[in-house]
């Protein structure tokens, strides 16, 4: 079978086998959940409690009028102790709604199942997701139920079910898929019958096979199939992932809807499916905690809201020197200061090790290894000169905005330029120009 | 649990292993063979020209470095050392040694040094060397002995593309046998004569994919066609193909010069237009040209033309619309 894939990018070492034998364990939520308010890409939800509130199980705790936003649950049952800020896993302080867990998971009422899933109308399929507060799980947080929702005249053909999981030491996509196959393809289904797409294409990587062939048995005569692609990174990436599977290139500066597509991650499949067919909001993800900074590697079903430190005190807790800890994988994952800091729904994995000391930077000599390895097909080494120099319009000119972050150039860059960091200088300098402009 | 500290740093945070020092080694390893067989066909006198050639480049370089405040640990980048052995390796056998310190001088502070240094230098510094002493002692650049290994009238002795452009007629059959060429048995520059041992140095590159395999193959194809249209039109008055890969400084300049990080294309398509320029010229310089080689002028020459080949072969970005707007 001929693997597909995308042209350039590259393949750094898995170091999946710390965790991929590891089942997906729950872990106990802590005596306190700390659950921010803005977990997605979008407008951050509004508070609907406040301090000294009963809450229960999967009790709506944040909404919001706007479109571009999502809902937020409660992950326990307890009493609320503060609405305050609390540092965030995106970098600044946030608002977020602190709960005394009473230890007791009372589920709220409104936590209903829908005895036949599939016969439900798209829009009541949609607004289901909405209520659950799913967003995508791949780490973006996109909101799921606005991805359903393509403008007027784009009609969507394809649902691609994002299994690749193509981040260095991340297994709870693996994990979720061996374990929950079927609440994925069933999930997978009720994406399709959301988006009123025709079929349904699960991609899949070769370092993945098990779950492959298991996929394949298990399609349930959906239509559909399962995609074996190789195994190289980003392989993730949406726009890459639609080129491989359909060689279909989504437009500069637009969304997988312009070309009839719609990406959900695996994660993001089971998380409809539950939602749907048992009514049980987002308030739980499956993580990785990997890496060669923790005492044991574990796969864990987390409540959102769960400090870092109570996830990694389960694993035996922190070895010695141990000072790089990350939310998400090695290539795109976020370093985090803090271990008081919450999992939320984007928090695919944490990975903790120890950095030795930094790479001494060279001059670039000009190798074209970030031309050659760009997924996009950028100058990554051009850009880097044009932001660190503040030449930020001819970096617009040469596709700065294009860039995904996914890291391949500075993965392989030999003179170790932090290129991605000043593509991100460059990308931030010329999206505020463009805001200021606007107002 | 004791508290940690943690670094903060923005992603990706994974790293290659590859640097660039250890590219410039793997390019000093490739040169191995090729450095052994010059000091093979032309004994002492070879290998006293690459220890001068290589010493000056590191004094030179830290000289530089000095002056210009520099971090001293960047002078074993490894990249002075191919310097000094690529300027050894394009130097007549029969230099003499203060003519070989006045050309490692120029490769680092002319080719290289006044830029910026590393990374910076638009020339490839060892053919900035080269070329100096080309024009300015034009006689001790174009007098050759012959090998060890060969035994022959020295006081005509000519290279083989000398032989082709200056005496030889190729009727007679007077042209050296590729057999010689192929291992490196004529007279030349010391390290261009043995075909077989920068072919396998190359293949360590190419195999490291330290190299950009379009520019050699770009070269040796633009002067194999080139070559080739005249050989086949007219084989009485120009020789064959693959006389002209194997004779003078086409593989080591195809292999080791043109490649050359700094002064080559990033770019895919950059690198076909380099490397089919450079075959061409080559190809116009020796059949057509005053000189009986063109390697050095050539790649210099294209080399002038990297940022701008660099400037108009971006390449296309995911989803753009196929023609240029």
């Amino acid at each position: 079978m001929r693997k597909k894939t995308f042209p350039r990018g590259t393949h750094p070492p898995e170091y999946k086998h710390y965790t991929e034998g590891q089942r997906l364990e729950k872990l106990e939520p802590p005596e306190k959940v700390f659950i921010p308010l803005n977990q997605h890409f979008g407008k951050p939800a509004d508070p609907l409690v406040s301090k000294g509130e009963e809450v229960l199980l999967g009790q709506k705790i944040g909404d919001s009028d706007e479109l571009f936003s999502a809902t937020v649950h409660s992950s326990v049952s307890g009493k609320v102790l503060f609405v305050k800020e609390h540092p965030h896993p995106l970098g600044s302080p946030a608002l977020t709604v602190i709960i005394a867990n009473d230890g007791k998971d009372t589920p709220h009422p409104d936590m209903k199942g829908t005895k036949d899933p599939f016969s439900l109308k798209p829009e009541d399929i949609r607004s289901k997701v909405r209520d659950a507060g799913i967003v995508g799980m791949g780490g973006a947080a996109f909101p799921t139920a606005v991805k359903l929702s393509p403008p007027k005249g784009k009609a969507i053909d394809t649902v691609i079910i994002n299994g690749c999981e193509c981040e260095p030491l991340l297994t709870s996509d693996y994990r979720l898929m061996l374990e929950y196959t079927k609440d994925i393809i069933n999930g997978a289904e009720l994406v399709r019958k959301a988006a009123e797409a025709k079929r349904i294409i699960i991609g899949i990587e070769d370092n993945k096979r098990d779950v492959f062939e298991l996929f394949k048995q298990k399609m349930n005569g959906f239509p559909g199939e399962t995609a074996l692609l190789k195994t190289k990174y980003p392989q993730g990436a949406e726009k890459n992932l639609i080129y491989a599977l359909l060689k279909r290139e989504v437009p500069r500066g637009g969304l997988p809807f312009d070309v009839g597509v719609v990406v959900q991650n695996v994660g993001t499949a089971k998380a409809v499916w539950d939602a749907v067919s048992s009514g049980t909001p987002l308030y739980e993800r499956a993580v990785t905690l990997s890496g060669p900074g923790l005492k044991e590697n574990k796969n864990l079903l987390i409540r959102i809201g769960t400090p870092f430190k109570h996830a990694v005190e389960y694993c035996g807790g922190l070895k010695e020197g141990a000072n790089m800890l990350v939310m998400g994988g090695p290539m795109m994952g976020l370093a985090q200061w803090n271990l008081d800091t919450p999992v939320i729904k984007g928090t695919s994995g944490l990975i903790v090790w120890e950095e030795e000391a930094f790479p001494e930077e060279f001059p670039c000599i000009s190798c074209g290894r970030c031309v050659s390895h760009c997924p996009m097909g950028l100058v990554p080494t051009r850009l880097m000169n044009y932001s660190r120099h503040g030449y930020y319009q001819e970096a617009e000119k040469w596709g700065v905005l294009d860039c995904v972050e996914c890291g391949c150039c500075q993965y392989i860059c030999p003179a170790k330029i932090p290129l991605v960091h000043w593509i991100r200088v460059g990308k931030n300098a010329i999206t505020s120009m463009k805001r200021k402009k606007k107002s | 649990m004791k508290e940690n500290t943690f670094i903060l740093k923005s992603s990706p945070h994974f790293r290659d292993k590859d640097s660039v020092s250890k590219i410039m080694y793997a390019v000093i390893i490739s040169l191995i063979p090729a450095v052994a067989a010059s000091i093979y066909f032309f004994r002492l006198k070879a290998a006293l020209i690459y220890i001068t050639c290589v010493a000056s480049c590191l004094i030179t370089e830290a000289v530089f470095l000095k002056v210009r405040k520099k971090d001293m640990h960047s002078l074993w980048d490894g990249s002075a050392i191919i310097t000094g052995l690529l300027l050894a390796m394009t130097l007549p056998p029969s230099l003499s040694l203060d003519l070989v310190i006045i050309g490692s001088v120029m490769a680092i502070a002319l080719g290289k040094q006044v830029f910026g240094g590393l990374g910076y230098n638009v020339f490839n510094p060892a053919l900035v060397g080269r070329a100096f002493l080309q024009i300015a002692f034009p006689v001790a650049m174009t007098t050759w002995i012959p090998p060890s290994t060969l035994q022959v009238n020295t006081a005509t002795f000519a290279t083989p593309l000398g032989n082709l452009k200056f005496l030889a007629s190729i009727t007679e059959g007077s042209l050296t046998p590729l057999k010689d060429l192929f291992w490196g048995n004529v007279g030349g520059c010391l390290g261009e004569t043995s075909a077989i041992a920068l072919l396998a140095g190359a293949l360590f590159l190419l195999f490291r994919k330290v190299i950009d395999w379009r520019i050699p193959v770009g070269i040796i194809s633009a002067l194999a066609v080139f070559t080739g249209i005249f050989w086949i039109t007219s084989p009485d008055k120009y020789t064959h193909p693959l006389f002209h890969v194997l004779a003078g400084g086409l593989l080591i300049g195809a292999f080791f010069m043109a490649t050359d990080m700094v002064t080559s294309p990033i770019t895919p398509l950059g690198a076909w237009i380099y490397a089919l320029g450079i075959g061409s010229l080559i190809g116009l310089i020796r059949l057509f040209g005053g000189f009986p080689e063109g390697v050095m002028f050539s790649i210099l020459f294209m080399n002038t033309f990297v940022p701008l080949i660099n400037r108009y072969t971006r390449p296309r970005i995911l989803g753009e619309r196929r023609r240029r707007a």
